[in-house]
């Protein structure tokens, strides 16, 4: 007996998958581009942490420290974070969470892939002909006066990527205006969508903003004409508020899609409606806006006016808001639910957990005085770390086990995925809790060797980051291995509502024999009684 | 040497750790919260476990309610703390000892207003408010004394402000935290904190043979700044003395105090502020004066009555 | 292909032209983030050196300006023409209109390279003997304007690539009354295009010339 064609099986040719039209296939081919990438990323901060072992930093020049972290930043950033959960797993899922055969331009959708691609290809040149030395934020005069690195090669595969994220967040906002399914009102759409819609709308208008900014810096390199050159009556500083004005809102590009992530795994793994859908749903609108006013805590010591800081301090108190709402909120679905610990609620569960020490962080760093202490130390690297990554790639991780057997057809092992779970929730508390004591102590961020007394401590994040490295290795090996030998899937291993569970694992090209028609709310699982039963 | 609970050393440092650990204790119990609640959650509600469930609550507006103005409340709370401090660690008092810093790639000068001048160290009296104005001479740098629990970035151009009061004597880590190029990381050094005898021993041993404002009456000549600026010269230039503090009017029709910002700017780049009533020819000066001897320039005109080099 | 396909994923050619019309709405709303940070720049900088920018302003060409200004907004009349006739099923007068459009486009890129030749002539170019020096405004004034004008070329340059396009696909017959929903995206594109002009000319050529 034959099984149906899916989007796995309709042609085998590489031409059908390099110039493919269909949003599955553009998924995984940004899948392998994104893992590379990672590792990429991920093999620097081995690197760094293991120079960090010793004081002197004995492992490499201060020289080829610079250019790793800079490496580090770039890569990790443009690369990896801002597009990793919308163009894998969003490009994925959006069309069959919302009931449609394909994004609104699956034609864009591909040459996004493509500009991805060359923009990575461009900024790998450059850091591996030489690296650059700036570190990821490019700071004036330093990156056009000073810098010997290849600034503008980085510049230009970062502005070519930029064209990419655009791409991406126009083809969601549209496809989720346009093309939802009969039925399927704003309100009823599951809460990743909405989290994808503010993502979206932070990609379209910030991203053109970086875009000129990268030019700006080009040309002053190139020319020397003096924007942001004091000697010729620039101000660095404007490139610092074009910078961040991007540059912050990118932070909730990176984490509005994981907190997107962990609602979908919460209900499904508590078997439960999600707690205050409404108050979720705004809650991301009001993230991604007022996202847009708090670039200046970037800025508390750099020299802004004192009238700036303050405005920019209270409305960063005000945006830590809508994401306490959240995590409230994530603990009134587990309450009174059916829980189970499938490895990607221990995804979750972490998420929950270190978003939530990540995020109190951030109140320390709002508040104006005790920024002045530990900015730039490590205890901004750790803040950083325990949101993005311990918040979201244990989400992109938990979402990614969740949808498997959906993208895939197979079930991954697991009590692997458990043992990556837990081994990845301790790698990085390890790794990055020390951090917060290095930076109120003091230590000075991006140090190729630092004071003695830190090191103990140092040292204990270095062991971290192996338990780290080995944990993030793991899913790479057993999801690779359920490809070939992973128990085939059902429609529905979870049981989950949702639109994308109402076909096939994997599904055919065309998404759905017949476009389903919404009558229910998001999240309607029966009552716990029937469940227990059933 | 700092512990792992290093006590700060300033006045205002002091307050900053009262803030800190303010935050550190209401951040505790929030995770404890969460975490407790999440512990309970799952364990208490987990799939087989035969405990009734009941009605789920309908009505979420109350702990939603509750729960935001709670946070916001709180958050309001802490904004007002954090801010009041900061409003005043960036305003001097009044008397404060005045010292120079010059950040540049990879170490820092520091110059004292009798002249001593420390390259990556910073010898200060106890109990003292200390106020540095500093600018860089090449990129971005920042001044760190994490003791203090104080910093600043230092910029190419600008002149920036910070002060402290050093509480207690002792050896305290002098950072540069601003990322600035291949030797970031050895752009380090000591803050020397000494009692006042130990500190004024200190400054007469390192007596210089001159003030910073005589090394300024040298450079004043040496630049031919007098050329124009003096009495007996016939080009008609703005006169220099008294000038430090008292407004000076513009051509464009403002009015500028002439402060420590004003008089550097002027010796760089005259063409932005010219002066009302005077030809625009004096030269720009860019490129060709060091920060530090800019300072002492400065220095020289601030001197109520002009040293003779 | 004919403009009568409909994908998959739509309900029916007006729900598809419906949604690209909306995607070209949203792609301008990216653009005019990304002019609005030049813009931005501008404004800090003429805030700050007003003497500057005011002599750099006496010294643009307002005759090739306001040629310019003419010119472009002629080619938004005749693409919106092509648009009326497309919509009337006149597929002859649309690619005549593509081709005015294009005309007008490439004059206006003529008209420009003459303005640059004249601005090296009087050595308007900060870093090579600028005319200008001593006003550090002025300097910034021009990193402004070559690179505003510079990516408004690009600009347009893509937008007469896109004209040809349609022309083309008018040629082969792509396009009905009812289906020629390209013509209208590229309209907007144009449009927009156009729009940005007008706010850089006064910018360029106007504010603080006289008085």
């Amino acid at each position: 007996m034959s099984e149906p064609v899916n989007y796995l099986t309709n042609g085998w040719t590489i031409r059908s998958w390099l110039l493919t039209h269909d949003h599955k296939r553009i998924a995984l081919l940004y899948l392998v581009s994104i893992t590379g990438f990672f590792f990429l990323g991920g093999a620097a901060a081995a690197l760094i942490r293991l120079n960090l072992l010793t004081p002197e930093g004995a492992l490499v020049s201060a020289e080829t420290y610079n250019r790793l972290f800079t490496m580090h930043g770039i890569i990790m950033v443009w690369f990896f974070l801002v597009p990793a959960v919308p163009v894998t797993l969003g490009n994925f899922i959006v069309p069959l969470m919302i009931g449609a055969r394909d994004l609104a331009f699956p034609r864009l959708n591909l040459l996004s892939w493509y500009l991805f691609m060359i923009g990575g290809l461009v900024a790998l040149y450059a850091l591996f002909v030489g690296g650059v030395d700036t570190g990821w934020t490019l700071y004036t005069p330093l990156s056009t006066n000073y810098s010997k690195g290849h600034v503008v090669a980085a510049v230009v595969g970062i502005f070519i990527s930029g064209f990419s994220s655009i791409a991406t967040g126009l083809n969601f906002m549209v496809t989720i205006h346009r093309l939802r399914a009969p039925g399927m009102t704003w309100f009823r759409m599951p809460l990743f969508l909405w989290s994808l819609y503010a993502t979206s709308v932070i990609l379209v208008l910030a991203t053109p903003v970086l875009a000129m900014t990268l030019i700006l810096l080009s040309l002053e390199r190139l020319f020397g004409i003096g924007v942001f050159d004091p000697a010729l009556g620039g101000d660095p500083l404007l490139f610092q508020h074009l910078f961040w004005f991007y540059s912050h809102p990118a932070v909730y590009i990176m984490i509005l899609p994981g907190m997107g992530i962990v609602t979908e795994i919460v209900t499904t793994f508590a078997r439960k409606k999600v707690f205050g859908y409404k108050f979720i749903a705004w809650a991301s609108i009001a993230i991604a806006v007022i996202g847009f006013f708090v670039w200046g805590h970037h800025m508390f010591v750099a020299g802004q006016s004192l009238y700036a800081s303050l405005v920019f301090s209270i409305l960063s108190y005000l945006v830590a808001v809508p994401s306490a709402i959240k995590v409230f909120n994530w603990l009134g679905t587990l309450h009174k639910g059916t829980i189970r610990f499938d490895a990607p609620m221990l995804y979750a569960l972490g998420f929950i957990g270190l978003f939530t020490i990540g995020g109190l962080t951030g109140l320390f760093l709002a508040s104006l005085a005790v920024d002045v202490h530990v900015t730039q130390t490590y205890f901004v690297v750790a803040h950083f770390h325990y949101i993005m990554v311990g918040g979201m790639v244990s989400a992109f991780f938990g979402g990614l086990h969740y949808w498997w057997p959906k993208i895939t057809g197979r079930i991954y092992p697991e009590m692997w995925g458990r043992v990556a779970a837990i081994l990845i929730f301790f790698g990085f508390n390890l790794t990055f809790f020390p951090q917060f004591i290095l930076g109120y102590l003091g230590m000075p961020r991006r140090y190729h060797s630092y004071a003695p007394e830190f090191q103990i401590l140092n040292i204990l994040s270095t062991a971290g980051s192996t338990i780290l490295a080995a944990a993030y290795l793991l899913p790479l090996a057993y999801l690779t291995w359920s490809l070939f030998w992973g128990e085939r899937a059902s429609a529905n291993p979870w049981r989950a509502t949702g639109l994308e569970w109402r076909t096939a694992s994997p599904p055919p090209t065309e998404n759905f024999a017949e476009i389903p028609v919404v009558t229910e709310e998001a999240y309607e699982y029966p009552p716990p009684e029937v469940a227990q039963h059933g | 040497m700092s512990g792992w609970f290093a006590p700060a050393a300033s006045s205002t440092g002091v307050e900053t750790d009262h803030l800190f650990w303010a935050l550190m204790a209401i951040s505790s119990a929030v995770l404890a919260l969460v975490f407790g609640l999440m512990a309970l959650y799952v364990v208490r509600y987990r799939a087989g476990s035969p405990i009734d469930r009941g009605a789920l609550a309908e009505k979420s507006w109350i702990f939603e309610i509750a729960w935001t103005g709670a946070s916001l409340l709180l958050f309001l709370g802490l904004f007002v703390w954090g801010a009041d401090l900061y409003v005043r660690l960036y305003q001097p008092p009044g008397g404060s000892l005045k010292l120079n810093v010059v950040g540049k790639q990879w170490m820092w000068k520091i110059e004292h207003p009798a002249g001593q001048r420390e390259i990556n160290a910073l010898h200060i009296p106890v109990d003292t408010p200390v106020e540095l104005l500093m600018t860089s001479e090449d990129v971005i740098h920042d001044f760190a004394i994490p003791a203090f629990r104080i910093k600043h970035d230092v910029l190419p151009g600008r002149y920036e402000t910070i002060w402290f009061q050093a509480t207690r004597t002792g050896d305290f880590h002098l950072f540069c935290t601003q990322f600035c190029g291949t030797d970031h990381a050895a752009m380090i050094g000591w803050v020397d904190v000494m009692t006042q005898p130990d500190y004024q021993k200190w400054l007469d041993a390192e007596a210089p043979s001159e003030t910073l404002a005589a090394a300024g009456a040298a450079l004043f000549q040496r630049y031919g700044c007098s050329g124009c600026h003096a009495g007996t010269s016939t080009v008609k230039a703005p006169p220099l003395d008294g000038l430090y503090g008292s407004p000076v009017p513009l051509e464009d029709g403002r009015t500028v105090t002439a402060d420590d910002r004003y008089l550097h700017d002027a010796i760089i780049e005259p063409s932005t502020e010219r002066v009302a009533g005077f030809p625009p020819v004096m030269p720009s000066y860019a490129g060709q004066i060091r920060e530090e001897d800019l300072f002492a320039l400065i220095a020289y005109l601030k001197s109520p009555a002009k040293e003779q080099p | 292909m004919a403009e009568t396909q409909v994908g998959m994923q739509y309900e029916d050619l007006r729900h598809q032209s419906d949604t690209a019309l909306i995607g070209m709405w949203l792609f301008l709303a990216t653009e005019i983030l990304f002019f609005g940070a030049l813009l931005f720049t501008y404004m800090i900088y003429r805030l700050w050196y007003p003497d500057g920018f005011i002599a750099a302003v006496r010294h643009a060409n307002i005759l090739i300006g306001t040629l310019n200004t003419a010119v472009l907004l002629t080619s938004s009349f005749t693409l919106t023409a092509g648009l009326l006739y497309a919509k009337a099923g006149d597929m002859r007068r649309l690619i005549y209109s593509c081709v005015a459009t294009i005309g007008l486009g490439l004059l206006f890129m003529a008209l420009k390279a003459l303005e640059y030749a004249e601005d090296f002539r009087e050595r308007l170019v900060p870093g090579t003997n600028f005319a200008l020096a001593d006003h550090d405004g002025a300097r910034i004034f021009y990193l402004f304007y070559y690179t505003a004008t510079g990516v408004h070329l690009v600009h347009l340059a893509i937008g007469i690539g896109l004209v040809l396009y349609i022309a083309r696909r008018a040629r082969r017959g792509d396009f009905t009354a009812q289906a020629h929903t390209p013509v209208e995206v590229v309209g907007l594109y144009w449009s927009f295009v156009d729009i940005v002009w007008l706010f850089l000319y006064p910018l360029i050529y106007l504010v603080g010339r006289g008085g």
